[in-house]
């Protein structure tokens, strides 16, 4: 047993000698549970433009689990069958929905300048997910194998010729791009999109702008306007446990400590 | 199950049987679907940040 588990609250701890000891070492300092699964949200995550995160996930939830459905039953099933047609059709709509509120997220946050408080990876973990997921969607649009993937993959491929990689990237190749649209893809923007996450629950939730005052530690010498006093308020917003179900009485009025307001994105 | 809508009255609103309406401005070329997707997520955007949030008010007083 490690000896990081032994010894009181005031014995000095050491360092796992094993490498599954300090991964779960690292793991609980970057992320310990009251991070990774908090019961309150900031005041300020009240409000509807901090919902289009969750709705992103969602929406991606949804075109997961249809495009199993789909990948397991085959292109004659989802042309040929009424029951196809409606996952097809589950799978496009979700696609629609999962661009619309992404993009929307991504306007929200990109106003909010939502890579403040040390929160550059957050930011660009988002955007490469949003990059990564609309090769995805190509991938997807030529693998209905009907009139409508030809004529966009010959276009496409085209577009690629243009730019060099058509040689690598052979849009008229069914098998590539069912492989890309399946599995390396998807598999990137889920990966992308769980650190995204982890970084949201890391770092917390970002304030709106002009919440550095309203959100600022009141009293103090920093008195909110040092760069330091700024950064404090980025990363330490006021809790309200209320925000998600949390009881009305277990409000915490001091600044909470640096990410303890994580949560949505 | 009949539809409580005319098939006619359907097909006049979503009538595809066509080539899609394109609209150009200088090098800009948007179909016009994709611009009313587009002002429709303007529009939600804006409504993001305009509607209050149920509750928020109420919350935000409790903290003072």
């Amino acid at each position: 047993m490690s000896a990081a588990h032994g010894g009181g609250a005031a014995a000095p701890r050491e360092r796992a000698d094993t490498w599954t000891g300090r991964l779960r070492e690292a793991a609980l300092a970057a992320l310990p549970p009251e991070k990774l699964l908090p019961d309150g949200q900031p005041t300020y995550v009240a409000s509807w433009v901090y919902v289009f995160g969750v709705a992103s996930i969602a929406s991606l939830t949804v075109i997961i689990g249809s495009g199993m459905i789909l990948a397991l039953k085959g292109p004659s099933w989802w042309h040929d069958t009424g029951v196809g047609h409606f996952f097809n059709s589950v799978h496009l709509w979700a696609v629609e929905l999962f661009f619309f509120v992404m993009v929307v997220h991504l306007w929200a946050k990109y106003w909010m300048a939502a890579w403040r408080g040390g929160r550059a990876r957050v930011w660009m973990t988002g955007a490469v997910t949003f990059l990564i997921a609309v090769p995805t969607a190509l991938t997807g649009y030529v693998s209905q194998q009907n009139f409508d993937s030809q004529w966009i993959s010959t276009q496409a491929k085209d577009a690629m010729n243009s730019v060099g990689i058509g040689a690598f990237f052979n849009l008229t190749n069914f098998g590539q791009m069912y492989s890309y649209h399946v599995l390396l893809l998807p598999a990137a923007v889920v990966t992308l999109v769980l650190a995204h996450v982890l970084l949201v629950r890391r770092h917390g939730v970002v304030p709106p702008i002009e919440s550095k005052r309203r959100f600022a530690p009141s009293g103090g010498a920093a008195g909110g306007r040092s760069p330091r006093a700024g950064r404090s308020a980025l990363e330490g917003g006021k809790v309200d446990p209320s925000v998600r179900g949390g009881s009305e009485g277990e409000q915490a009025d001091p600044p909470a400590p640096r990410g303890s307001e994580g949560g949505g994105s | 199950m009949r539809s409580v809508l005319p098939p006619r009255l359907l097909a006049a609103v979503f009538n595809l049987n066509h080539p899609a309406r394109v609209l150009e401005w200088h090098f800009i070329k948007l179909s016009l679907a994709n611009v009313v997707v587009i002002g429709v997520m303007l529009l939600v955007f804006a409504l993001a940040i305009i509607l209050p949030f149920p509750g928020a008010k109420r919350r935000r007083e409790q903290r003072r």
